[in-house]
């Protein structure tokens, strides 16, 4: 009746798929969160708008539509071909980048307007003023908004167990259809691995944060 | 108000450097700027004084376009400003600009702070950018602070570094907005000493103050401002023995009697 052992291999893909799915994603929306605050604090008025309907359309609409959007709505526009787990990071990718934009704009609302002045002052353009003088110092406020957008990404990657993707969330249903597993204790192994990649993050996040507040 | 006992014998060479003319700025409501026609001559310094309000530091940073305008014109070696983009960036890095709360990057060493503008807007190489920072850094007093960082060091320190990362682009013509203003008074004096050595040295220079004995030592020529409007241009000797508006007259008796 040991669930784990009897199903040591099944428990171990479905962990690394959530693993890879959530480190995929999070790639995905830091690149994107990060691109669209930029375009959001840019001296260009087209960027902005752009940045601002990106984070409205995307953190308003609920998780489960967005993953029905693109699994469904992608390849009705002709863009067949993708597999599940891609279409998953793209989900999962776009919906945090729209979170991660903001903590990161957060941050940057916290460097004062004198730091980009002078380095505007000394020729340096906005890309580079953003780029070595603002953003590190807003990476000291964001980081740990961030941290606590990662988990929260970690755990609705779950999502993507009804679209498809082998991971952990879809194993308890696997489980379930061979009858005579205990149905809490494979919640309370699928929760241990959900923990293990959390707490993971948050020691990761930790350190990080740690780290920056060295370097004064 | 300090006095820095140093002679004045650099005379302004001919050709005007910086140019105003009509230049208006609203902040909603408030006329800041007026109709200003403004010239500065190369090697010429220029002080700026007058009431707060008077659209002192607004003209200082309309200069390198930190402030917009709204209509006139603003020349610098005879170009006129660029809108915002790489163009105006090229502009601005021959304009040293030097703030009432220094501004010095936070999260970067002394050395970084004045060799950052030379690396990555002048592509000098890192080897040569820290030799020539660090002798600037000495010519401004604190080359032995190179590896700490700005919240480390005193605000004349501070100061006297971020003069020394607006030289290391070697500029044209250097703005100084309120630079003593922010500091504690037994360092306005370290920071002026630098400030008078570099108008001996025939820097071209805009400096906004309050300190009136720097602008009677070190000043080629006084600009007087009140309700955004240039009110009166003099000598430093002129403006402080025989001013001729009623407005500058009221300014002086209220800070020149103690």
């Amino acid at each position: 009746m040991n669930v784990l052992t009897d199903n040591f291999a099944a428990f171990r893909d479905g962990f690394l798929k959530t693993v890879e799915l959530t480190a995929l994603s999070t790639l995905l929306a830091l690149v994107l969160g990060i691109l669209i605050a930029a375009f959001r604090v840019s001296p260009v008025p087209a960027l902005r708008v752009f940045g601002t309907v990106w984070v409205t359309l995307l953190r308003n609409t609920p998780l489960v539509l967005l993953f029905l959007i693109v699994t469904l709505g992608l390849p009705a526009l002709g863009l067949k071909g993708w597999d599940s787990f891609w279409l998953a990071v793209m989900a999962l990718g776009c919906y945090t980048s729209a979170f991660i934009c903001e903590a990161v704009r957060s941050g940057i609302n916290t460097v004062s307007v004198g730091q980009a002045e002078a380095a505007r002052s000394i020729g340096m353009t906005f890309s580079q003023t953003l780029g070595h003088i603002v953003l590190p110092q807003a990476a000291r406020t964001a980081i740990p908004p961030v941290g606590s957008l990662i988990i929260a990404l970690t755990k609705n990657s779950a999502i993507a167990s009804g679209f498809d993707v082998m991971e952990l969330g879809a194993l308890q249903k696997e489980l379930n259809a061979d009858a005579g597993y205990n149905i809490l204790v494979i919640f309370l192994w699928i929760a241990i691995c959900y923990l293990i990649i959390t707490l993971t993050l948050s020691g990761l996040f930790r350190l990080l944060e740690n780290r920056m507040a060295v370097a004064r | 108000m300090s006095e820095v006992s140093v002679t004045k014998d650099a005379a302004p060479v001919a050709g005007d450097l910086v140019a105003l003319t009509g230049v208006n700025k609203h902040f909603g409501a408030l006329h800041v700027l007026q109709d200003i026609d403004l010239t500065i001559a190369r090697g010429e310094v220029v002080v700026v004084i007058g009431p707060s309000g008077s659209g002192k530091s607004t003209l200082c940073r309309a200069i390198n376009r930190l402030e917009t305008i709204d209509s006139g014109t603003i020349t610098i070696d005879g170009k006129p400003l660029p809108q915002e983009g790489k163009e105006l960036a090229r502009l601005r890095s021959d304009v040293g600009m030097v703030f009432q709360s220094f501004n010095l990057f936070a999260h970067k060493t002394v050395l970084e702070n004045v060799t950052l503008g030379q690396t990555k807007v002048r592509k000098i190489e890192r080897k040569a950018a820290e030799t020539k920072a660090r002798a600037l850094l000495d010519r401004v007093g604190v080359g032995t602070q190179a590896d700490k960082y700005p919240a480390q060091l005193s605000g004349g320190q501070q100061q006297r570094v971020a003069i020394a990362r607006a030289l290391a682009m070697d500029p044209k013509v250097m703005l100084f907005d309120e630079p003593t203003s922010a500091l504690d008074p037994e360092m306005i004096n370290e920071v002026l000493e630098v400030m008078q050595q570099l108008a001996l040295e025939g820097m071209t220079m805009i400096v906004v103050t309050h300190e009136m004995g720097f602008a009677r030592s070190a000043a080629n020529r006084v600009v007087f401002m009140a309700d955004g409007r240039i009110v009166e241009q003099a000598t430093p000797d002129q403006f402080f023995s025989n001013p001729r508006s009623d407005r500058a007259k009221d300014f002086l008796s209220k800070i020149l009697h103690h």
